[in-house]
């Protein structure tokens, strides 16, 4: 019987260091759990000023129940108030969830695109540049590294505006300003106002592993900062790893409406 | 043919591993946790798409009405990882499905595992099912 187990340990240990560098040649889902559980404390030291590749935080990424907020200002309150919730405390029947993002496809938005399904994105970085490309809705976007300056009064876009500095040799700090009002920032229907602030800080420990921290700062809506993402880990998946597609499409979100949400109210 | 070996011996250390994430567009509001059937059926349809993939069933009730079923899982990318796959069901195939039905008495549900033609099963992830005898 020990020598079963050892076999099993011996395979499992052999599978997870293996598995990097075998990623199936398409649509890869995510990495295997073992992969992401894998120490990484020995891996090769981090590039400098290099975040690029694939990175997976695997069912962490994906905060289905949503995020424990502050408590909201008045302001808040009022604005949560409309937004009905699949999840959370404020879950509601699927019949009567009005979340823009799972009913309608409209875009998750930003900040709920690093709040909640946060699955494999890849970093490519250019001389102005860095562009993260999410699995989830096959979405972009662009945080410039030109030295601009945040706007002072911006329109609002569904993803905002962002820019990027290194703030040491390991250590990438986006700060994004802009949101559209009409994002939930979460499955349990946290609301944000046009005046939200978001830091996300990507520190890469070492080559195959990196941490997210973001933080909200939006005193209209809540009544202090805080951290819905701190050091969440990201494992480096193999550089053939093939996304697979993740869009919301609104002819098969209606199709699943009609199948089934709409038939599930208690009315 | 080696490398195929340990592939599948790979894939199959994973799936023993694997952590089923968060159901993660909407949670249990609409449905019964108390309850655990099992109906024998056969599919009539098996969609593989966002939000959420769901499988169509006709299925007998305990008061012999056929009624057609659909019950949802997770979307594609949660359920490749477990196993699943756009060609897992055709339309004629005979099942057996473990699920938990909404409250309000419609033929809808949230599958935990279903029994293939060929023998084996396939698991939606999530809390085990409680055993329970088939309807029909």
């Amino acid at each position: 019987m020990k020598e079963l187990y050892a076999v099993a340990i011996g395979v499992t240990i052999t599978c997870a260091l293996s598995a990097p560098a075998r990623a199936q040649e398409w649509n890869d889902a995510g990495l295997p759990q073992s992969v992401l559980d894998a120490p990484k404390t020995n891996a090769p030291a981090a590039p400098r000023r290099d975040i690029s590749g694939v990175w997976d935080a695997g069912g962490a990424g994906i905060a289905g129940p949503g995020h424990e907020s502050p408590p909201w200002t008045d302001w808040g309150r009022q604005k949560a108030a409309g937004f009905k919730p699949g999840n959370g405390p404020r879950a509601v029947y699927e019949a009567d969830i009005n979340d823009p993002l799972s009913t309608v496809c409209d875009p998750a938005g930003f900040p709920r695109l690093v709040m909640y399904e946060t699955r494999p994105f890849q970093v490519v970085q250019t001389p102005n540049q860095v562009l993260i490309l999410y699995m989830f809705e096959k979405r972009w976007r662009v945080i410039w590294t030109d030295g601009r300056q945040l706007p002072k009064d911006p329109d609002p876009r569904w993803y905002g505006y962002s820019v990027g500095r290194w703030e040491d040799d390991s250590t990438f700090v986006v700060n994004t300003v802009g949101s559209d009002e009409r994002t939930w920032l979460d499955n349990a229907g946290n609301p944000h106002s046009a005046d939200l602030k978001v830091e996300e800080r990507y520190h890469r420990v070492n080559r195959d592993l990196m941490e997210l921290t973001v933080t909200i700062d939006d005193p209209k809506t809540y009544t202090r900062t805080w951290m819905p993402r701190n050091r969440m880990p990201l494992t480096l998946a193999p550089a053939n790893f093939d996304m697979m597609e993740m869009i919301c499409s609104p002819t098969e979100v209606m199709d699943f409406r009609k199948n089934i949400s709409d038939r599930t109210n208690n009315k | 043919m080696k490398a195929t070996r340990f592939g599948v011996t790979c894939v199959a250390f994973a799936l023993l591993v694997l952590s089923a994430p968060a159901f993660a567009h909407h949670g249990t509001a609409s449905f019964d946790t108390t309850k655990d059937l099992t109906l024998k059926g056969t599919v009539t349809e098996w969609i593989w798409a966002n939000p959420h993939c769901f499988l169509k069933f006709d299925a007998m009730d305990e008061t012999g009405t056929v009624r057609n079923w659909a019950v949802e899982v997770s979307n594609p990318t949660d359920m490749t990882k477990r196993g699943w796959a756009r060609s897992s069901f055709k339309v004629g195939d005979a099942v057996t499905v473990n699920l938990q039905p909404v409250k309000n008495g419609a033929p809808i549900g949230r599958l935990r595992t279903v029994n293939l033609p060929d023998g084996s099963t396939l698991s939606a992830g999530g809390p085990a099912a409680a055993p329970a005898a088939p309807v029909q």
